[in-house]
């Protein structure tokens, strides 16, 4: 695809990187504006515009972002950080049995587990919240991770289990008969080999899970709320003054993880979506 | 090492599905070298599968020393593999490849540094044990490959098409070095292969299959003089044996097949029972054994044809010609001289011929054998 | 054949490793069974209830769908979906598409770029719909930019307008997906044999003509993974909505997933909520089982 000769700065070439550029402003421009309202004093928000410069730079709003959502970023981290890892290892073991130990009926179960990655959640938020209800774990965190680890199994097991479908059966095979068991095969042999998928599930999951809103405004309301709920509300009340400064700076906290992750590992998201995006 | 023995092994992946194992019985000595060579989907890697223990056998029995292993799992079957991909674990060094299988089973860590020094010596990879699989070469992969079967020293040694994934050179290499080192550690081995020049050069015994069955089993020298059918005769050999449908006929208190080129026709003297007079069979020749007439008689049948293709390999000339509206390989010494349009005598030695049955492809004139060896369907 | 073997038979321990596999499944296979498609009945079963705060398990036929056919609400959503979707799928493609084309014509910085394009997709929802709420605010937002920047007589209120606010979700959602469907094309390009471009352009087409013609045709499939996808987010798209205008104003901006949550939690027509629920998987199955169907006819003919 990238053999067309055409000299950078010919007519078409200019109009090509002229497009680009404006799209590039297009997509920055929300998180600018973002970025400018967050450090503005409300007065100089209602006298500047979008992209005006602050008057004067203050952190205010953050100040009182933080400490309207700040506590809820917490919870957001105690549900993200134990709802990953349990979804990533039980997805990385059903992978690694949908791939390399399966039985009778086990492809059959893998169709059904993928038809999660389309499921409306809406489908299944009553009977999960009377579950949690009786299980005790209604407006817990506890009970939200339960919930992720779910309705998340559905994506960490397609992930590992296309990844080790590309895993020749043959190692397995050597392994077995160099008198390796099940969990010494996956422990020696196919862990050591998967840190990108690793990677795609951690970060995948991570989003996922971090910037669910459904979830935690059904199932955790008040205290266990994670930062998106709380972020909703601050944004949605129609009580007071609005403080667009704390709003933004609010939602730049809300936000800031998975950019974060998204600038750190931004290949492994993609690889991510796209996975999910093949099959899912 | 060990006697291996198969008894009526029978495999089935669902019931209503075909066998792709059919009542296989073959059984080698301790020390032999066993060929299993087929097309791909003839069963033989299914076969291996079982005697390693990673299928399940549906029927029959799998014995070592005498000892039924088809119900043990493939850790104390005592079975080691070298894969066709290799399977070398891509994230442990070459010496951790080798030393895996010695540290699951628990030897003391003297014993395992002593077994991999002794393994790599002997297939000369010292050099390489602190590096990855990745950074090493097609040929030095396979090595590996072998070095940690090598280094349980099993009972029996599996390898499945090993040469297959290596460049034409290397390949011809690696054969003579893996039938040097069965010479020297006389190891009971099943071999798979598509390739028919492995399956004559490195066995003592070969089975050649096809649809999950043993068309025959024997030696080297068995399979290509006296084959059991079509497909055998067909399948060993390069360039393979020419098959030129012939009519029967009674001439001279003989029975004769003839033979016509267009230029000249020729009666073969051959062995076949009555009831074929009259009818259509398939003549066998292999190329070689075909050779160009010579100015004094020496009593073979002869027949003119006009050559149509000639292609000279360097040691041999091939030369294509019409035999009963057949072309016909026939493999000449590289100083004759003919080209394309040339009539060229031929000789056939009516004692190489073979005759095949035209509608199953069983042969027509082969004695019985001895049984032992032989499995036909 | 029968001569006497002694067979060895594998340990209590082997038979254990045998069964690992399935065990190891077995949870998951019963949170499937039960949180997948357990709950789907359940919920199926509330909707012909008369389920209204509390789980009531009077049977009431098809009453709660008809209640719902009847509402006007549920009306407008939907009539939003089809809305929302389509010009949401169609600009997102047709952004998508363009960006990864001219991204393709060896662009410097290609991934310095691309990771702008596609950051969007890393927030939230909610962050989105915070952010574009505010940008798109009537009076302080791009319509007071646009008048200090000297287009006196422009007014940008869409976000109020009971007629155009489902635009405003048009937007936003565009501006999060459309860099997606960009990387999705893109590796869809990459993948193109450039045999065919050069074997094009010897035949003297010209550029445009080769991607119109024969590239992005031959991304058939990328075209129809992206569809799918996008359609997914719209169905289920909840937080932009309840982000950005909560539904409002009034319910002008609602959608079948914000109506499904504020019958079901708010309102307290849990019965009519879990039809409405039960609608919108009717609404994905009906997109993916045609495009399952497919993918699988195409595999079998590979």
């Amino acid at each position: 695809m990238n053999s067309h000769r055409l000299r950078w700065f010919s007519p078409s070439r200019l109009a090509i990187h002229g497009t680009l550029l404006v799209a590039c402003a297009v997509y920055l421009i929300p998180l600018l504006v973002m970025l400018l309202t967050s450090f503005k004093s409300p007065d100089d928000i209602r006298t500047g515009n979008l992209l005006s410069w602050p008057e004067v730079v203050t952190g205010i709003g953050w100040f009182k972002a933080w400490d309207s959502v700040g506590g809820y970023f917490w919870n957001s981290v105690k549900i993200t950080v134990p709802a990953v890892l349990a979804s990533t290892l039980i997805g990385a073991l059903n992978g690694y049995v949908l791939s390399m130990w399966r039985f009778r009926g086990s492809q059959l179960f893998f169709g059904l587990l993928l038809f999660g990655c389309f499921l409306p959640f809406q489908t299944v938020l009553l009977p999960a919240s009377f579950t949690l209800g009786k299980l005790g774990l209604a407006s817990t965190t506890t009970g939200l991770v339960l919930v992720h680890i779910v309705y998340g199994l559905a994506f960490t097991t397609l992930f590992f289990r296309n990844y080790y479908c590309s895993v020749p059966q043959a190692l397995v095979q050597a392994a077995r008969l160099d008198g390796a068991g099940f969990f010494t095969i996956f422990g020696r042999i196919l862990l050591p080999m998967s840190l990108p998928i690793i990677m795609v599930c951690l970060i995948w999951q991570f989003t996922q899970i971090w910037n669910d809103f459904l979830f935690g405004v059904v199932f955790a309301s008040g205290d266990a709320q994670p930062i998106t709920v709380a972020l909703n509300n601050l944004v949605n009340t129609s009580t007071g003054v609005k403080e667009y400064n704390v709003d933004m700076a609010a939602a730049m906290i809300a936000g800031l993880p998975t950019l974060l992750v998204y600038v750190v590992a931004g290949k492994y998201f993609l690889r991510g979506l796209t996975a999910g995006a093949v099959k899912g | 090492m060990a006697r291996l023995e198969l008894r009526n092994v029978n495999k089935r992946y669902g019931s209503g599905l075909p066998d792709t194992l059919k009542s296989i019985d073959l059984a080698i000595d301790s020390g032999e070298f066993l060929i299993l060579v087929g097309p791909s989907g003839c069963g033989k890697s299914t076969l291996m599968n079982c005697i390693a223990g990673l299928e399940e056998i549906s029927g029959g029995e799998i014995l070592v020393d005498g000892v039924d292993i088809s119900g043990m799992s493939p850790k104390d079957r005592d079975i080691a593999m070298v894969f066709q991909s290799y399977a070398l674990y891509p994230t442990m060094s070459v010496r951790d490849n080798i030393a895996f299988g010695l540290k699951i089973r628990k030897l003391p860590q003297a014993a395992i540094d002593e077994e991999v020094a002794r393994v790599a010596r002997l297939l000369q990879i010292e050099h390489l044990l602190g590096r990855k699989p990745a950074q090493l070469s097609g040929g030095q992969q396979q090595r590996v490959a072998m070095g940690r079967a090598l280094a349980r020293r099993p009972r029996i040694y599996l390898f499945d098409e090993p040469l297959s994934n290596l460049d034409a050179k290397l390949r011809v290499e690696m054969r003579t070095e893996i039938k040097l080192m069965h010479q020297r550690l006389k190891t009971t081995t099943v071999y798979v292969t598509h390739d028919q020049i492995e399956a004559m050069t490195l066995g003592d015994k070969v089975a050649v299959m096809k649809d999950g069955i043993v068309q025959q089993f024997g030696t080297p020298q068995q399979i290509y003089n006296d084959p059991a059918n079509q497909f055998v005769a067909s399948f060993i050999g390069s360039p393979p044996m020419n098959f030129i449908p012939a009519q029967l006929v009674r001439q001279e208190g003989q029975t004769m097949a003839l033979l016509d080129s267009g230029q000249e026709r020729c009666a073969l003297p051959v062995t076949a029972g009555e009831e074929w007079l009259g009818r259509e069979v398939i003549l066998g020749i292999r190329p070689e054994q075909i050779i160009q007439g010579s100015a004094q008689g020496n009593g073979l049948p002869a027949i003119t044809a006009q050559v149509e293709v000639t292609e000279p390999t360097g040691p041999d000339l091939l030369v294509f010609v019409t035999l009963n509206g057949t072309k016909v390989c026939c493999r000449l010494a590289p100083d004759v001289r003919c080209q394309i349009g040339d009539s060229l005598r031929l000789q056939l030695d009516p004692a190489r011929v073979l005759l095949f049955d035209a509608g199953t492809g069983e042969r027509l004139d082969r004695a019985a054998v001895a049984p032992q060896h032989e499995h036909v369907a | 054949m029968n001569t006497a073997t002694a067979r060895l038979r594998a340990s209590p321990l082997d038979a254990l490793q045998r069964w690992l596999p399935k065990l190891v499944l077995a949870p998951s296979m019963l949170i499937v069974l039960v949180g997948f498609y357990g709950y789907i009945g359940w919920t199926l079963v509330l909707s012909f209830t008369q389920s209204t705060f509390m789980p009531n398990y009077r049977w009431a036929g098809l009453t709660q769908y008809l209640k719902l056919l009847d509402n006007d609400r549920w009306w407008v959503a939907s009539k939003n979906l089809a809305v929302f979707g389509g010009l949401f799928i169609g600009i997102s493609l047709v952004l998508g598409v363009l960006l990864a084309v001219l991204l393709d014509q060896r662009i410097r910085r290609e991934g310095f770029i691309r990771t702008i394009y596609l950051y969007p997709m890393a927030l939230s929802m909610i962050v989105t719909g915070t952010a574009w709420k505010w940008l798109l605010n009537p009076g302080l937002g791009l319509d007071k930019l646009l008048r200090d920047w000297g287009w006196e007589g422009f007014r940008f209120d869409w976000l109020v307008d009971p007629e155009r606010v489902v635009y405003c979700l048009v937007i936003a959602a565009v501006w999060q997906a459309s860099g997606f469907v960009m990387a999705l094309f893109l590796a869809g390009l990459r993948g193109v044999d450039p045999s065919i471009i050069r074997a094009a352009q010897v035949d003297g087409a010209s550029l445009p003509r080769i991607y119109l013609r024969i590239v992005l045709p031959s991304l058939r499939p990328v075209f129809f993974s992206a569809v799918m996808i996008l359609a997914h987010i719209a169905i289920k798209s909840f937080d932009l909505v309840a982000a950005m205008t909560a539904g409002g104003p009034g319910y002008a901006s609602d959608l079948p997933a914000m109506f499904m949550y504020s019958f079901t939690f708010s309102r307290g027509q849990m019965g009519m909520g879990s039809a409405s629920a039960i609608l919108m998987l009717g609404a994905i199955l009906a997109i993916l089982v045609p495009y399952l169907y497919s993918e699988l006819r195409n595999k079998r003919h590979e």
